[in-house]
């Protein structure tokens, strides 16, 4: 009893120490990479290569001025960032991040490494928190008592709205394929090979799911091409317009905490998770430690496609935006999940 | 978890379904505001989940079929499917009612009264 | 351990029911109603029913209660009327209406048989797999039809909030 919640705190400790590093460590990617991108410099004064770049972005948001406007409602003002932040850290829990079956901390079974391996509701308990997430930007736009903000908070609800949809459908098929809501038995219908070299991987046969998850997770960060809600050529900064300092780092940070969790998603649903072809993954510690190497990879993978359409694609306009997520990504993904159906039944898949 | 953790008496559920229900139904009869009205409803429609809750639990235990025990769960299903339409249809209905008389207070709405 | 999480969600959900239906501000009248929402969440939860937990706060915390955030903001609707500020007898009537109803429900549920009446938390299946098997193959006339529900409130959302174009 006491050994299983000390294990549950150290995992709990280890995802929010990995989550919080990270998001330092992406911030030097963004700039690096949107100046290489671009063909500039980018920063370069702090430490080698700027790398403490961030550490002295972070003095300065600690040591700004802590300035509430007049006007703003108080209660909501302040409590938008947290929810932002709260938010952003809890939906890891149910998301594993290595193989760790049958391993033994201390004389204790860790069960994996997930910090709630009992949830049997996985990934739906992502879905439903995640939908706390579009509070935190619609009370921020609400409460500073500013048009921008107002119109970010009302454009994030509807983007929100619509594309959990797409994504919530495009997600169905990788369900059906694996018949769990558990991300770790997800990865484990994905080991395995087709003819011998095409990894069972979902995106083969769900490269329209894949596609289309991969999109809305772009809506549902917030991340340009889809960052309506903080346009800010159209909003100033949209919905934390008014927001300064710490409370403007909780909603930066939250921001690049979604985007490991989406990145950690894509990686679970569509690439195999910690698997490789070809490649079986002994038990035991060592075992434990190259999927987790191999995971690690492949989530900066996705954390570096996500910098790189951010500084390469331009940002949709609302009306555009709101077509695509209803006539076209809701219609495809009802296609893959139709095609997993048939494909299922005829026994191909 | 397993079973033999100390139970909560259903009846303790039923009642904090009433007590739900009866704040719903204030909140539907006293405000005069169209969303407030809706807000209090979608509380009573929850209240009346709860208690199928309870009851699912309640004749879960003697009436031993498992099929049985899941009929309550499928009734919340079914009400929250109709609940999410329901605020669909009414929430639109207010949009259209606030571009005729910028208002969304109900007492206003009485040109079909005699 | 349960016991406690119940009563704890219970009061949860009764304070902020409270303040859903009487506080002036249209926003903290939903987010309150989003607290009860995850109270109600956290009893099914306990009590086994994890899907239906996650369906609650998916669909309700999740659709239902944005989309009165976002009317609420379209609207731009900054207070509302006070609790009961409409006419004196009507309000005191609803308030008694309801009162009596609560209390015919309290001793309704009063004289219920208690003797099945505890529950033992988690002895059900609440996982997906028995709800969804349930709902394809006893329930499946009410899931197909709960569909062409869905489809016509679609359509019924469309046509009432449409900007009239003549």
């Amino acid at each position: 009893m006491w050994a299983d919640a000390i294990v549950t705190l150290i995992k709990l400790a280890v995802v929010i120490g990995v989550l919080l590093t990270t998001v330092p460590i992406m911030v030097w990617v963004e700039r690096r990479g949107s100046a290489l991108i671009q063909d500039r410099l980018g920063p370069n004064r702090v430490g080698p290569w700027g790398l403490l770049q961030p550490v002295v972005d972070a003095v300065k948001l600690i040591t700004k001025e802590n300035l509430i406007p007049d006007g703003v409602d108080h209660f909501l003002y302040i409590l938008a960032p947290f929810i932002a932040l709260a938010v952003a850290l809890s939906t890891f829990i149910v998301v594993p991040f290595g193989q760790g079956d049958g391993l033994t901390l201390f004389g204790s079974k860790i069960h994996g490494f997930i910090v709630a391996p009992d949830l049997n509701i996985g990934i739906l308990y992502i879905f439903a928190l995640a939908a706390f997430g579009v509070y935190s930007i619609v009370i921020a736009g609400w409460s500073s008592n500013n048009k921008y903000s107002l119109l970010g908070g009302i454009r994030s609800s509807s983007q929100m709205i619509s594309y959990e949809l797409a994504m919530t459908i495009s997600v169905v098929g990788v369900l059906m394929a694996s018949s769990s809501f558990r991300l770790d038995q997800v990865v484990m219908a994905q080991t395995g090979t087709w003819l011998g070299f095409i990894p069972k991987w979902n995106v083969f046969p769900q490269i329209i799911g894949a596609i289309t998850f991969m999109v809305a997770a772009f809506a549902e960060t917030n991340r340009l091409p889809f960052d309506l809600p903080e346009a800010e050529a159209e909003l100033v900064a949209g919905y934390h317009t008014e927001y300064s300092s710490m409370k403007f780092a909780s909603f930066f940070m939250a921001e690049y905490i979604n985007l490991v969790t989406s990145s950690a998603l894509i990686v679970l649903l569509f690439f195999g998770g910690w698997t490789l072809p070809g490649l079986t993954i002994p038990h035991g510690w060592a075992g434990a430690i190259l999927s987790l190497v191999i995971f690690a990879a492949k989530v900066a993978f996705f954390l570096w496609f996500f910098v790189w359409i951010r500084w390469t694609l331009p940002r949709f306009r609302f009306d555009q935006l709101m077509a695509l997520g209803w006539k076209v990504m809701i219609p495809l993904a009802v296609v893959n999940f139709l095609w997993v159906g048939v494909a299922m039944a005829l026994g191909i898949l | 978890m397993n079973p033999t953790m100390i139970p909560i008496p259903s009846a303790w559920i039923l009642y904090l379904s009433a007590v739900l229900f009866v704040i719903g139904a204030i909140g539907v009869l006293l405000r005069r505001n169209g969303i407030s009205i809706f807000l209090a409803l979608e509380l009573m429609l929850n209240s009346a989940n709860l208690a199928f809750a309870s009851f699912a639990f309640r004749f879960a235990g003697a009436s031993a079929t498992a099929a049985h025990a899941l009929n309550g769960q499928i009734f919340i299903f079914f009400i929250i499917a109709v609940a999410a339409a329901e605020a669909a249809v009414g929430l639109a209905l207010f949009i259209a009612m606030y571009r005729r008389k910028e208002t969304i207070d109900v007492d206003r709405f009485n040109i079909l009264r005699w | 351990m349960v016991t406690y999480v119940f009563l704890a969600a219970a009061a949860l959900a009764i304070v902020f029911g409270i303040l859903a239906i009487a506080h002036r501000s249209p926003i903290i009248n939903v987010l309150s109603l989003v607290v009860v929402f995850f109270a109600l969440a956290a009893i099914y939860a306990v009590l086994g029913m994890d899907f239906l937990a996650a369906i609650q706060l998916i669909v309700y915390a999740g659709a239902v209660l944005v989309l009165f955030l976002f009317v609420i903001m379209l609207l731009n609707i900054r207070s509302v009327d006070r609790l009961g500020s409409g006419r004196r007898l009507q309000a005191i009537l609803g308030a008694l209406t309801s009162i009596a109803i609560g209390a015919a429900v309290v001793v309704a549920i009063a004289t219920l048989t208690p003797a099945q009446g505890a529950v033992a938390p988690g002895s059900q299946g609440g996982t997906a797999f028995p709800i969804g098997r349930s709902l394809m193959t006893t329930h499946l006339l009410p899931f197909e039809l709960v569909s062409l529900l869905l489809v016509a409130a679609l359509v019924g959302a469309l046509v009432l909030a449409r900007k009239e174009t003549r």
